[in-house]
């Protein structure tokens, strides 16, 4: 019938958070290209970048993850494209991460001191030099709080990658539980390798957020 | 070339439309739940008592820290275990408010800790009974603080609320995968889907912005 819940099983476990972490990266990396794309279209004096960035921020922002992720898996082959769980889950959430990302960063830029803008201007910076050299660099020490607090989010979000069939650590809990039919110990497992991946971070984002503060403070 | 076709989806809107009730219906009971759970874990946290305060913290964290998804499998599957069996719909309430409390304990202990000591020593100058304190003077004035903190995360609950179709608890998510089996038009459906549950964050939006009016919008005394 059912076999035991036994240590391979844990180690089973444990390897599947190689493709939890695996998402979790490519989703941060294209989600920080994007973030960065829509967060300076959200700052930029053209009205229709900030049109365009604001509306595919409120998208993503106002449907659920899950909806995303099989319109992009389902979309697929709508595009005559191969589905493929891994390729469906990791665009998917870089689209989630840029939506996210994209605000938080839209914040930072404007939280930097306007005189600082100005300064640059006067200074006769161009656009590029003055984003590169100035205000991103300032920005950066704004958004390192929240920017990890969303990694959080995001690393919660891969595991509805498992519904789609990707197979990362909830799915791997879903196939030892049909094996060994002990769902509180495999879930409860489950839980708390997500939670040993995802406390550290939280609690550095908290730590980075009262350093921030004290800074600010000063 | 692919086809698309919404014919099966616009046959069945009535049924997407019974879905959208069901998801507006859970949500909310989870809010208006959860609210008073985030309430129960805010006052834990800031009363001072070590062991509220450390089952509070474990909590948070606890939950703050791990996937939805894995609480509901947790909820659903692992707790009849202990003998405590749910029907999908009753677990996917019970994995939502308690989701949806521990982010609202944090937002909620941090509008309490923003009062200034000074208002509670007036209140109590006044002598004021401790309930009137903490009603008038604690958590009202918080609840206006923290109002957009706290809607934005029950706009957030309500697109959480779509995953609890996984354990076939009833809802909008739930209705689309049911209408997808019958008829294979998972785009097309999936699209609608997600107008539908974009419109329900516009809605709940719209609600939050009416009854902000309704609540808080007294003048704040400087």
């Amino acid at each position: 019938m059912f076999r035991e819940f036994s240590s391979a099983d844990v180690m089973f476990l444990v390897m599947a958070i190689r493709w939890t972490v695996i998402l979790s990266v490519l989703a941060f990396a294209g989600g920080a290209i994007g973030g960065l794309i829509l967060a300076l279209a959200r700052t930029s004096r053209i009205r229709a970048f900030r049109w365009a960035a604001t509306g595919f921020i409120r998208l993503f922002q106002g449907t659920p993850l899950l909806m995303q992720l099989f319109l992009v898996y389902f979309g697929l082959a709508v595009a005559g494209l191969p589905i493929d769980p891994l390729l469906a889950a990791a665009a998917a959430l870089t689209l989630h991460a840029s939506a996210f990302l994209g605000e938080i960063w839209r914040g930072s830029i404007e939280a930097v001191a306007p005189g600082q803008f100005e300064a640059a201007t006067a200074l006769a910076l161009g656009y590029m030099d003055r984003m590169r050299y100035i205000i991103l660099p300032q920005a950066m020490r704004i958004a390192t709080a929240p920017t990890v607090g969303f990694l959080v989010q995001l690393i919660k979000g891969t595991s509805l990658a498992s519904i789609i069939g990707f197979t990362e650590l909830t799915r791997a809990g879903q196939i030892v539980n049909n094996a060994t039919f002990q769902p509180f110990l495999v879930f409860g497992t489950v839980a708390a390798l997500y939670f040993a991946l995802c406390w550290p971070l939280s609690l550095l984002a908290r730590y980075l957020e009262r350093r921030m503060r004290r800074t600010i403070a000063r | 070339m692919y086809q698309f076709n919404f014919q099966p989806v616009f046959d069945n809107l009535d049924m997407l439309l019974v879905g959208a009730w069901l998801t507006i219906q859970l949500s909310f009971t989870a809010m208006v739940l959860g609210m008073i759970v985030s309430v129960a874990g805010a006052v834990a946290k800031t009363s001072g008592i070590t062991v509220l305060r450390l089952i509070a913290d474990v909590y948070v964290e606890a939950i703050r820290n791990t996937p939805f998804l894995v609480q509901i499998f947790f909820i659903f599957f692992g707790l009849p275990a202990l003998g405590i069996s749910m029907t999908p719909n009753t677990a996917a309430l019970v994995a939502l408010v308690i989701n949806v409390g521990a982010y609202g304990t944090e937002i909620i202990r941090a509008g309490i800790e923003s009062i200034p000591r000074g208002q509670i020593e007036a209140g109590r100058a006044l002598s004021l009974s401790p309930n009137r304190i903490f009603v008038h003077i604690i958590l009202k004035p918080t609840l206006r603080n923290i109002y957009p903190a706290l809607t934005s995360q029950f706009i957030y609950l309500m697109l959480t609320s779509s995953v609890v179709s996984v354990i076939s608890a009833s809802d909008l998510a739930a209705t689309g995968a049911d209408l997808n089996a019958q008829t294979f038009a998972s785009f097309e459906i999936y699209l609608v889907l997600t107008v539908m549950y974009f419109l329900l964050s516009l809605g709940f939006t719209g609600l939050f912005a009416v009854l902000r009016r309704v609540f808080f919008s007294y003048p704040v005394a400087r």
